[in-house]
Formats: C-alpha cells, sequence, structure tokens
C-alpha cells in the first residue's frame, strides 16, 4: 500500500533508531499527544527499540478517552428519546457514563448506530425522514471539519431531522492545559499528524516561543514515528525548540485552508470539559447560533446531572502523563476491555487498552 | 403449494400441506440421498466402528449473500470443519432452519442449493432436516443450526496436549479473507472490493495431511476471533508459550487495505477455509510442501513455533523485528476511527 | 491521531470521488479538498478527505532516511541494524 508500506521498512527505522542514539545522551521525555501514536508505538514495538534514555508518555489526544461522564449521560438521555436515531462512531459505544453504554442503551431497545462517517448519518436522516437522526460528534480537529461539512450538506438538502451533538474538542488548548500545569517536565512533544494536516504546523508556534518546547509533528507510521523523535532529540541536544514537520507529505504550516473555513463556519469556540482535565477554556467546539436547526442540545431538552469519575479510576492522571497505564492499581485486574472502569480502556487509542493488547513489561528484549 | 409463491409464510412451518411440499420439493429434492429419502422421523446410520466425532453449530451471519458464499455454504463448511479439526471424516450432517416469515423463497432455494452443492462436494450427506418458520420480526431472515458426525480412523489423536516445545506453527493460508468479504457486504460499510470469503470444506485437506503426517500435534480452524484468537487459545491448552513472526503470516492486499480503511486487525478477523497445524519440527517443512501443493493450501506459511517460556502466553516478532504480546480481544472489534 | 490513510484518487464526481488503495475502493467526499485531481493521492478519515498527499515530499523524506543509513551502514553502527 503506498505512502504506508514506505514508511514502515525495518532497514531504515534501525538506522533512525542507531541515530536517536547517537543523539540522546541524557534521559529526555517525550509525550506522543495523540492515541493513535500510542497505538502505532505499541503496535509496531517500537518502544522496545528505543533507547532506555528515552520515555514516552501518553497525553490526552484520545478523543473517546476525554469525553466527560456527564457528556456520555448526554449522549444516552438523547438516545432514549423515542424515535431517535443516534449515530455514533464505534469506540464510543463500549464507554460508560452512570447510566452505562451506549451499548447497553441498544440493549435495552434504543437505536443506536454505528457509522464510519457523519455522511452515513446523513443517508439515515435522508431515508427516514419522520425521524430524528443524531450525529455524535466526537473527535479533534481532524474529525471535526466533515462534521461541520455535513451541517452544510444538510442544510442545502433541507434536511429537518439531520442534528449534530458536538463533543467536539480542540488540541492545542488541551496541550497548553498539560504544560501551565507544570505536573509533568516534558523535554518535547510528538505532535499530532493528522491533526496538523487541518490545523497547520503554524498553530504549534506558541509551544516554542511562548513554552521553550520542542514539538515535532509526525505521522503514524514506524518511520514517521522515528524520525520525528529523532528531531526532537536533536533540538533537545541543541537546546533549542520550534515547530519541526515530520510529516511533510501532509502537513504545510498553513494546514488545509479550506477544511478550517469550513469548520470555523459551523462551529465556534466554547468551553469543554475534558475527562481528567476539567474545564478548559476555549477548548471545544460547538454549533453557532444560525446552525441552531441542527444542534442536538438546542433542539433536545435533556437534563442531566454532572458526575465524576468511577470510584478509583486514574484515568484523569494517564491522560496527563503523570501515570503509566501499568501503575494504576486497577489496570488488568479490575479494570480491562471485559470491564472497563475508565474509558482509556474502552477506547482502543485508549493508553490503558493499548498497554493491555500490545504491550508486556514482562517479556523484556530491547537490541541494546 | 404454488412454487411460484414468492415467500415464506407461516404455513410453510405449522406441520401441514404446505410444509409437507416446500420439504419434498425442496429440502428433499435437493439433499436427496439413501438416507434422507427413507422418509423416517430419524435417519438410521449404518454401524461404525471406532470413535465417532459430533459437533453442532449455528449460522446467523448477516448479510446472508456474500462474496464467495453464503449463509448455507458457510453452514456445511463450519461443521465439516470441526469435525475435520479433530481429525475426523465427516460423513453425516443434520440441518435446522428457522426462517423468518416473508423471506424470499428464490433467497431460500439458492441457500439450499448452495447447500447441497457444499456438502457434496465434501462428500458428506444431509441425512436429517428440520423447519420452523417464525414471525416476522422474530429472527433475521434466516438462522440455519447445522450437527454433524464423523468417524475418527483409530491412529489419529490430535490435541492440544501433544504440542511440545520446538514444535512448528503453521497456517495453511491468507488470513482476513472471510471477515473483511462479509464487510464489504454490510450496510454503512460498504465499498467495493474483489475480496472473497474463503469459506471451504477442509475435510479432503485434511485427510491427505493425516495420510502423510503422523507428527501432527493439533489442528484448529481460526474462525470467529480470528488467527490471534485461535493462537492465544491453543497456547492457553498447551500451557506452553508461542512465538509468531508478523512477517510470515499471508495477509492478502485487499485484506490489508481494507482492514487499514477500517482500523481493524487482520489477525482478529474470521476465517472459513484455513487451518492452523501445530507439527513436529522435522515434519514442518514437508507437511508445508504438502500444503502448497493442495489447492486449499497454495499460501501455506510457517509461521512460528512452541517455545517454553512465557507460558500461555503468544508472543508476536513484529515487522520491526521486535516482540510484543498478542493479547484476547473482548468482544467484535468495532471499526475504529480515531 | 484519528485514523486517516492515504488513497489514490481514481474518479471525480462533483464533490464525490472514487478512491483506491490495495484494490479496495471506497466513495468518499472532496468537499474538504475541493481543489483534488484524479490521480492524485488524499488522507481520507471518516469519509472525507482532509488533505493531499505530496509525492515529492515523500519520496524526499525516504531519499534523506535512505542516505542517512548507507551511511550509518558504513560505520559502526551497521551492526546495530539487524537485530533480528
Amino acid at each position: 500500500m503506498r505512502f504506508i508500506d514506505e514508511f514502515r521498512n525495518a532497514h531504515l527505522a534501525y538506522a533512525l533508531v542507531a541515530q536517536i542514539k547517537r543523539q540522546v545522551h541524557r534521559p529526555i521525555r517525550l509525550m506522543e499527544f495523540c492515541g493513535g501514536h500510542t497505538h502505532a508505538i505499541l503496535r509496531f514495538g517500537i518502544r522496545k527499540l528505543l533507547p532506555a534514555e528515552v520515555e514516552m508518555l501518553s497525553g490526552p489526544g484520545c478523543p473517546v478517552c476525554v469525553t466527560s461522564s456527564t457528556d456520555l449521560d448526554r449522549a444516552i438521555a438523547l438516545s432514549r428519546i423515542p424515535g431517535v436515531i443516534l449515530t455514533t462512531f464505534g469506540d464510543m459505544v463500549r464507554v460508560r457514563g452512570t447510566q452505562g453504554t451506549l451499548q447497553s442503551e441498544r440493549v435495552r431497545g434504543a437505536d443506536v448506530r454505528i457509522v464510519y462517517s457523519p455522511l452515513d448519518a446523513l443517508k439515515l436522516a435522508e431515508k427516514h425522514p419522520h425521524r430524528p437522526v443524531i450525529f455524535l460528534g466526537v473527535g479533534f480537529e481532524t474529525t471535526a471539519p466533515g462534521v461541520a461539512a455535513s451541517v452544510l450538506e444538510a442544510e442545502a438538502k433541507g434536511l429537518k431531522n439531520y442534528f449534530v451533538f458536538s463533543l467536539h474538542k480542540l488540541t492545542p488548548p488541551a496541550t497548553q492545559a498539560i504544560l501551565n500545569a507544570g505536573e509533568v517536565r516534558l523535554s518535547g512533544i510528538l505532535g499530532p499528524g493528522h491533526v496538523t494536516t487541518v490545523i497547520g504546523t503554524d498553530a504549534w508556534e506558541f509551544l516554542a516561543s511562548q513554552y521553550g518546547v520542542p514539538i515535532a509533528v509526525a505521522g503514524f507510521e514506524p518511520l514517521d514515528i522515528l524520525r520525528a523523535i529523532s528531531m526532537l532529540a536533536d533540538q533537545i541536544g541543541k537546546g533549542r525548540a520550534r515547530v519541526d514537520n515530520a510529516y511533510s507529505r501532509s502537513v504545510l504550516p498553513q494546514g488545509n485552508h479550506t477544511a478550517l473555513t469550513i469548520m470555523n463556519r459551523v462551529f465556534e469556540v466554547s468551553d469543554a470539559e475534558w475527562r481528567g482535565l476539567g474545564i478548559l477554556t476555549r477548548s471545544g467546539l460547538r454549533l453557532r447560533e444560525m446552525y441552531a436547526p441542527f444542534d442536538a442540545s438546542k433542539a433536545f431538552q435533556i437534563a442531566v446531572s454532572s458526575s465524576g469519575e468511577p470510584p478509583g479510576c486514574r484515568c484523569g492522571e494517564v491522560l496527563r502523563g503523570l501515570l503509566i497505564p501499568t501503575e494504576c492499581s486497577l489496570f488488568r485486574r479490575v479494570c480491562n476491555p471485559e470491564n472497563p472502569v475508565g474509558p482509556c480502556m474502552v477506547s482502543s487509542e485508549g493508553a490503558c487498552s493499548a498497554y493491555l493488547q500490545f504491550g508486556d513489561n514482562e517479556h523484556e528484549d530491547r537490541t541494546d | 403449494m404454488n412454487m411460484k409463491t414468492e415467500q415464506i409464510e407461516l404455513a410453510h412451518g405449522s406441520g401441514g400441506r404446505l410444509m409437507h411440499e416446500l420439504i419434498g420439493r425442496l429440502f428433499h429434492r435437493h439433499f436427496s440421498n439413501s438416507y434422507l429419502d427413507v422418509l423416517g422421523d430419524a435417519a438410521v446410520l449404518p454401524e461404525q466402528r471406532g470413535r465417532l466425532a459430533f459437533t453442532t453449530d449455528s449460522y446467523v451471519i448477516r448479510p446472508i449473500f456474500f462474496p464467495g458464499g453464503d449463509i448455507g455454504k458457510l453452514a456445511v463448511c463450519g461443521t465439516v470443519n470441526d469435525l475435520s479439526m479433530v481429525g475426523a471424516q465427516p460423513l453425516y450432517l443434520s440441518t435446522g432452519f428457522i426462517l423468518e416469515e416473508g423471506l424470499s423463497f428464490s433467497d431460500l432455494e439458492r441457500i439450499v442449493l448452495s447447500m447441497a452443492e457444499t456438502a457434496n462436494s465434501a462428500g458428506v450427506k444431509i441425512v436429517a432436516g428440520d423447519t420452523k418458520v417464525v414471525e416476522r420480526g422474530s429472527a433475521d431472515k434466516i438462522f440455519i443450526n447445522t450437527s454433524g458426525v464423523g468417524w475418527i480412523r483409530e491412529d489419529v489423536h490430535l490435541s492440544s496436549r501433544k504440542v511440545r516445545p520446538g514444535d512448528r506453527i503453521l497456517v495453511s493460508g491468507s488470513i482476513g479473507d472471510h471477515g473483511m468479504a462479509v464487510l464489504s457486504k454490510r450496510e454503512g460499510l460498504e465499498f467495493s472490493t474483489f475480496l472473497e470469503s474463503d469459506c471451504a470444506p477442509l475435510n479432503g485437506l485434511v485427510h491427505t495431511l493425516l495420510g502423510r503426517h503422523h507428527g501432527i500435534r493439533v489442528m484448529r480452524d481460526p474462525t470467529r476471533g480470528g488467527l490471534a484468537t485461535t493462537l492465544i487459545e491453543l497456547a492457553q491448552e498447551s500451557n506452553l508459550g508461542f512465538e509468531i513472526h508478523e512477517t510470515s503470516i499471508p495477509v492478502h492486499e485487499g485484506v490489508r487495505a481494507a482492514c487499514e480503511l477500517l482500523g481493524l486487525d487482520p489477525f482478529y478477523v474470521a476465517n472459513e477455509g484455513k487451518l492452523i497445524a501445530i507439527v513436529s519440527a522435522e515434519e514442518a517443512d514437508s507437511l508445508l510442501a504438502t500444503l502448497r501443493v493442495h489447492p486449499l493450501g497454495k499460501e501455506a506459511s510457517l509461521i512460528g513455533r512452541v517455545v517454553e517460556s512465557h507460558p500461555k502466553r503468544v508472543v508476536l516478532r513484529t515487522i520491526l523485528g521486535v516482540t510484543r504480546m498478542m493479547e484476547m480481544l473482548v468482544a467484535e472489534q468495532l471499526p475504529r476511527i480515531c | 491521531m484519528c485514523l486517516a490513510i492515504p488513497v489514490l484518487i481514481q474518479e471525480i464526481e462533483g464533490a464525490e470521488a472514487v478512491v483506491e488503495i490495495g484494490g479496495v475502493k471506497r466513495k468518499i467526499s472532496l468537499a474538504l479538498t475541493p481543489e483534488t485531481k484524479v490521480g492524485q493521492y488524499v488522507l481520507i478519515h471518516a469519509g472525507y478527505a482532509i488533505g493531499v498527499l505530496d509525492e515529492e515530499e515523500a519520496q524526499e523524506t525516504l531519499k534523506l532516511l535512505e542516505e542517512m543509513a548507507a551511511y550509518a551502514d558504513g560505520t559502526e553502527d551497521s551492526k546495530e541494524l539487524n537485530p533480528a
């Protein structure tokens, strides 16, 4: 597969690892913002290839993981409205709120359907003109533009039964929150390649200028990730802080102008609650007033009381890079995919799920 | 009954004239054999010496027609293969149908014909059956149960308990074909591909393998849950560790691409015409050669070995040459977006 | 984050395209990348193309990596290069 296989070349991967070993002289701590990076790093075994001085922490870049329990409860409340078809991406159906999961609602008779794209939800709305079709908008800047485009298409088609329940969030504010909290000392950040395809590397300049933290935007294949780590090691070694682009085949300084325009036309910035980080100002997206007819939070009255985390759940700390999944006392024994306590275990991009699926600290065979 | 009947009605399952006509004109006509044709309450089968194997499975797959097969073919192959995996030669099958009121007659006939064809090519006889019809909404078009009995040759003793460190692990061909072919047709995940289910009866292949190779410890077909799940089950049963090489697992490009698109892992995708065989180290190469000569084993590959370390766990050596664990999935994989 | 896959644009009809990867085809929306042409590669996510792939940049990147690997091959790092 073009643009995938070439970037999985083992020989080149080893060369990059060798380079990283030459570049790293003292322990460095990098945060891979993205759940997708955690997943890839574990799936390919990259963690094992890296020298011990490189510590990789996972961050809050898992849109499912950072959906708050209260928001989940709202989604469930929407699914209970008679006649509603609630459409959602796959991962969301097993996340637990205080009322259970969307999956358990489906078992009780709610019409909850997994879709691949908001366009599938649009098609359902066209097919069932007398039933409200609500799309659960979860995801960062990679996903929000598409959802925005679907609203514009619904408007153009004159659909009256298509709604979006926006739980979309923005990544730079979360990164800022982590740095502001100062809980973890980060040497550098592995930046989200697909988010940045949309928002552009310029959107990360503040990390260098305001925080002095280097960032290398990375794709998701092994060579992309290793190259980014090497770029970070280089910057750190030279005491520099700037935005490096290790995904130049896809990422530009200005990002995707059309996508951003469409996103900003339909959505406006709002405060949002991030599981594990609390309420972050100007970190979420809500539909603009003029798109109120498509806004599920305005079209439907749902009253849900605020809820906290399940007792003992330490997802918040995992999301903030304070805890490695294996350090959580609930990991595996109590909290596992069969019986997930927190969303980090449910989402396949969640750090805990990835560690369980791929990681194994008992089985060591580092190459050095 | 008017054979131009377009749809199955409740009356077709009620025991009356319509049902008898349906059975006669459809099931008995296409499944005909000396045992079935006797039309008794039960099939009377000839005496067998030696051990028998018996299995049952129900099939509820959606959609009922997919590239490379249908629910009927699957129902026959699934039971034939389960028997084959324990080293039994499949002999007789029963089929039970639960039909939803409103199922189109032509769909039903197409499925029955497919079952007959598959049973014929596998050399098994369908000797007993049952039909029920339920109200619209009480079943999803058609559910099929097949049970099967087979005979095990005296010198064949396959068991995961016979697995030893140093044994080699082989797979008979590419993985993930069935699951992705089915997904390609499912509503909401449509993409046009040339992927076909690998659904096939494996008894002929197994017969050849067992006839020639006495070092085979155990075989298993990686159906639901895919290659990874079956390997983990075998490792747990044998109480030994498995080391698998990712680069030696055959996956068709289309399956890889479809999995990338949906964020699925091909190692957990169902197969319906493949087997895993664990064999003594000395016989591994010759077993591989035997497989590769057979039409159902052309892409067979040696994918790993049995070890003493990490008992009950399966370790995968990734394409980057480092290892990681393979774990059971809790439930069906969901297409991943983020 | 978010799974986005590189695919080839085979056909364009209005704002929709038929894309292909590894022989598998799918219909997606070009609403976010309207300037795309047949023959180009795009990254798709949740039914939309979110960006066009720069093939030259990709080749450049790979070339750089190959040069680096070739250089390392000639030094004492070569024994690191094939641990498996």
